[in-house]
Order: structure tokens, then sequence, then C-alpha cells
């Protein structure tokens, strides 16, 4: 059992730091987006093509001290966050920013963005196929700890990039006036507008901030397993539910509903199939739902 | 040159079959979201049920060696029709107890929960073979009047069949729709609140709108097992199941039935004809990758309709009741 729950909470700080960005631009533009676990699997392929080019540069091609992987991967881990931050930009001015102007309601926005989903789903099957891929191959050293948990080495490296990315976001919106300006649109739109912050720009930020995030999530996510094209819609459900359970906008929700959707998957393996994991998020999405609607940390 | 007549002429057919299957499942949703409002994704679990109900109505329980390699917990063995009768009710069972449990939600909550509902129907299926034989699934599915020309020309009778399926529901839903009934139904699409203010039981009628979709859904799922002969849970997949439904009925024209069938019947061309279009553009190596424009073709399709004609190709008309 203690061992289930440390794998749950490596897995729940990969839907922690993917939840975040998923809960800003839903307290901004009230949009579910359906596609940000289409976007996480983007953004750990690129880090695959990205990451093998650096591979063939001489000195990147050691591996990381103790871990799994190589310098090329964790080089490659910049290009891929930048682009995948391009990219939601761009999903963003081409789809969901007409649709606001003329103001649609967030409910189209969601079923857009499950086109957005099979468009990029699409996309990745024809540039990779629907075999799986891997960052590298080989044995991945292990860590014993007290209690008979076993770790792996790149576990600890998974958690530690997830909580500072996590921990440079919340700096980054609590310290700078950018930061603190998103988090006013986050809390009440019609007033942030009133005090003159452009709300279209801080939208362009959220987007920024989600594709980041979703893209390390992801390539943390590939390097705990494999990559494969449905990768991002597993988690898509986990992420739901962990951002309904923080309640809408709140990063802190989202943080500890991450961390709780992960234990909760990994725990109940111990009764379950695993291949229920997916169902068992679903099931305490549902239970929030009805019984705290608001979420644990919501404002409504 | 009379073989590839043939050739063609079965392929329409059977597209001809799938379109309106589909089409069927279009008019389920239309009742759910075109007239109520109702966010329902997870067709594909009420296409699982519909299919699955039907399949262990109608098939017998295995005996003899067939026993040792198939798990089925029922197995009635009776007629097509009750099958699909049977497929309906079930359907609309599984749509009363999660209408009971999720109406309460709003808009893209009610969205994710159906999401949520019906992957894990589908994980349920895969799970427990017990039920209906797990990942293998069931096959064996008896067809109506099968007796009655060689194999060769059996999918003409199928299409037959599942025409008078499509008009028997499309009038009735045209009649419903007109009638008092649908008229609330919009109302309560348009604003909950006024309706709720005119003494209409907002929730009662909703629920009503779910079942009566997901009824549908249910025939329609059920008139693909017995098209198909067999069914495992790997057919019941969100794209499949749910979201190519979505790009029909809103490429067709929400809230119009005559646009849910167009759109049906659009969208499975473009899904079945562009295959061989790709084929024959990509390098012989990709084929195996190729399938996957479609992935891209109907996500492509939903998106440029929702942002350049929102109404879809027909759109809904003004309704008058007739008297």
């Amino acid at each position: 059992m203690p061992e289930l729950i440390v794998y749950g909470i490596v897995l729940g700080s990969i839907i922690a730091l993917g939840s975040v960005g998923l809960t800003l631009i839903w307290g901004i533009t009230d949009l579910f987006n359906c596609a940000h676990g289409d976007q996480m699997t983007v953004g750990a392929y690129i880090a695959l093509v990205v990451g093998s080019l650096f591979s063939r540069v001489g000195f990147l091609q050691g591996k990381v001290g103790p871990f799994s992987f190589n310098w090329g991967l964790l080089v490659a881990f910049i290009p891929a966050i930048l682009i995948s931050a391009g990219l939601a930009i761009l999903i963003d001015r081409w789809v969901y920013k007409p649709l606001r102007r003329w103001g649609a309601t967030s409910i189209v926005g969601f079923i857009a963005s499950i086109g957005v989903a099979w468009a990029l789903r699409g996309l990745i099957y024809i540039l990779w196929g629907a075999d799986y891929h891997f960052y590298f191959h080989g044995i991945r050293p292990m860590l014993f700890l007290p209690l008979g948990i076993k770790v792996r080495v790149d576990e600890i490296f998974i958690m530690v990039v997830a909580w500072a990315a996590v921990v440079a976001v919340y700096l980054f919106l609590a310290r700078t006036k950018t930061g603190k300006a998103l988090r006013a649109v986050a809390d009440n739109p019609a007033l942030a507008r009133v005090a003159g912050i452009g709300t279209e720009r801080m939208i362009v930020w959220a987007w920024a901030i989600a594709g980041a995030l979703i893209a390390i999530a992801g390539m943390l996510y590939g390097i705990e397993t494999q990559l494969r094209p449905e990768m991002g819609w597993i988690f898509l459900l986990p992420l739901f539910a962990a951002i309904i359970l923080g309640g809408q906008g709140s990063i802190t929700g989202a943080l500890v509903g991450g961390l709780v959707m992960g234990i909760a998957q990994q725990v109940s393996t111990a009764w379950l199939l695993p291949s229920y994991k997916p169902a068992v998020a679903f099931i305490l999405m549902v239970l929030v739902l009805l019984i705290r609607p608001q979420g644990i940390f919501g404002r409504r | 040159m009379g073989i590839e007549i043939g050739g063609i002429l079965s392929f329409l057919v059977s597209f001809a079959i799938m379109a309106s299957i589909y089409a069927i499942f279009s008019l389920g949703l239309n009742v759910q979201w075109g007239y109520t409002g109702l966010l329902n994704f997870g067709i594909a679990g009420f296409f699982a049920i519909g299919a699955y109900a039907s399949a262990l109505i109608t098939t017998p329980r295995p005996t003899g060696v067939l026993a040792d390699y198939v798990d089925q917990a029922i197995g009635l063995n009776q007629p097509f029709l009750v099958g699909v009768i049977g497929a309906a009710i079930a359907s609309g069972l599984l749509a009363a107890l999660i209408g009971l449990l999720t109406l309460r939600l709003r808009g893209s909550y009610l969205a994710i929960s159906t999401i949520g509902i019906a992957e894990s129907i589908r994980l349920f299926f895969n799970n427990e073979p017990w039920l209906a034989n797990g990942p293998e699934g069931l096959s064996g599915l008896p067809q109506p009047l099968h007796g009655l020309v060689s194999p060769r020309y059996y999918n003409y009778i199928y299409l037959v069949i599942v025409l008078a399926f499509l008009a028997l529901i499309y009038i009735a839903l045209e009649r419903g729709i007109r009638s008092p009934w649908g008229r609330v139904l919009r109302a309560i699409r348009e604003d909950e609140v006024m309706a709720s203010a005119d003494g209409k039981d907002v929730f009662l009628f909703e629920l009503q709108s779910l079942v009566v979709g997901a009824m549908i859904m249910g025939i329609a799922g059920a008139l693909y097992a017995h098209f198909s002969v067999a069914i495992q849970p790997g057919v019941f997949t969100p794209l499949f199941g749910t979201f190519i439904i979505w790009t029909m009925l809103t490429l067709g024209g929400t809230g119009n039935n005559k646009g849910a069938i167009l759109g049906a019947f659009l969208v499975w061309a473009l899904w079945s004809w562009s295959t061989f279009f790709i084929n024959r553009i990509v390098p012989p190596g990709f084929a195996t990758r190729a399938p996957f424009i479609r992935y891209i073709l109907i996500g492509l399709v939903l998106v440029i309709v929702l942002l350049r004609r929102p109404r879809g190709i027909i759109g809904e008309e003004r309704q008058v009741s007739r008297f």
C-alpha cells in the first residue's frame, strides 16, 4: 500500500502539473478544453523528435547523472515547451478567439475543442504511427526506500521537475504584474476589464502557460512510461476530475485535485484491474459534482 | 466489368446501411441536444448498451465446445425484433438512471460526465468477461429474414429494414417535436427559467428527452450489431461511437431532423470514401497511417462548421404547430 501511494504521488504530480493550465483557461474563458490531453501528447512527441536530433550531437549523448535519459532529451525540453506554448496560442487565435468574438457560449467552444483534439491526434497518428515510442531503451535504475518501497530514479526527477514548474508558475502569478493581472481576469473578467486590463492579452498568456505546462507533463509522462497517440486522451478524464475537484480557476485546487486523482487511481489497483483507472477518476469526479459542484476551493 | 459494377453496388448498399444507422443515432442526439439542449457526449455508451442488449437477447447461450471459449451471462435466443425492443428499453433505462444522477449538472459538466459514463461502460464490457465475453465480444448474431435470398444479396433486405426504422423514427419525431411536448423541450432549451416559470417541470421534460433520445440510440446500436453480426467493446470508442455523430448533427443542422439525416450521410461518405482517395495519393509504405487522415478531416469539419456556419447546412426552421 505505501508503494501504491508513492506511485500515486508520482502520477498525481503529473496530473497536477497538467491541470494548472487547464483550470487557468477554464477560469479565464469558461472553456473546458477537451484538446488539452492531445496537446500533452503533441508536447511529448515534439520532445521525442527534437531529443533524437540533439542526441546526434556528441556531448549530448551521455546519460544525465543516474537517470535513464540522455542530455539530448533534457535539452529538448526547452524547444518542446516553446513549440507547445506557441501551438496553444495559435489554436486559441484560430478557433476560440473567433468564437469568443461572436459571443458563442462556452459550450460551443467545448464542442470545437473536441474537433481540435481529433485533428491533433490524427496528426500524431500520421506522423508517428500507432506504435509505442520510447525516449530511451534499456534498464531503468531503481531506488530502494524504507517500507519496501521501490521507485525508479527517474520518478524522483519527474516529481522534482513537476513541482519546480508548478512553483515557477505560482511565483509568476503571485509576484509579477502580468501574473496578478491574469489572476484578476480569472477571478472576475468584467471587473478586470473595467480596471483597464486587456482581457485578450491575458488569454494569450493563459494559453501560453497552459501549453508550456502540458508539454512538460507530457514529457514527464513519456519518461515514466512510453509515448502512444492515446496517452493524452487517457489523461483527460483525470485532468478534468482534478480541476472540477479543485474548483473553477483555482490553482491550489487543481494541485490538490491532481494529487488526489493520482493517488486514488493507483491505490484503486489494489482491488480493481488497472484498466479501470480512468473510471476511478471519473467516478470520484461525479461524486464531487453531486456533493459539492463548486469544488473544494471553488468560488461559486 | 459486371463484377466491378456488382462490387460498387454492394459497397453502396453497405454504405447506405451504415449511413442510415448513423442517421438514427443523429436523430436521437437531435432530440437531446438539438431540441432540448442536453450535452450528451456519451452516445457510445448507449450504442454499446443497445448492441449488447440485442446480442444477449437474440443469441442462445453457448453450449458444448463453444461454451469453453465464449462466456455469456444471458442468452435468450429470441427473434430480432425482440432484440431491438429490448435494446431500446435497456438504453432507455440506463438513460433514466444517468439522468436522475446527472441532469442536475449544467452544460459542460453534463458533457464530461457522459463522456466518463460511456468510457466506464466500455471498460466494463472489456474487463468483465463473464457478462459478454470480454474483449473478444460476441459473434453469430442472427439476421432477420436471412433465408429469403442468397447471402450475397442479403444486404439489400437489411437496407430496407434499416430504412424502415429510419423512416418510422423520423416521422414519429417530426410529429413529437411539433406537439405541445416538443414545444416544451424547445422552450427549455431557449430559457430554462422561463419554462419553469410557465409551470413546466423542467427536470421531468429533460429526463423524458434524454430517455427518448437514448432509446433511439439503443435501436441504432441493435441495428448496427445485427448488421455487423459480431460486436466487441473496441467498437464503442469515443470517436466511432460519439464524436463522429456530433460532427454529423452539427454539419447537417442542429435542431433539424432532415439536417440530422443529411449530416449522417455526408460525414459517413467523407469517412468511408476518403480511404479510396487517400490510398491512391499516399506512398505505399505509408498505407497503415493514411486512414488517420480521417481523424483530421472529422476534427476540421467540426471546427470549421462551428466557426463558419454554426447552424449547419440546413439549420433549424421556425416550428409552427400543425392543426
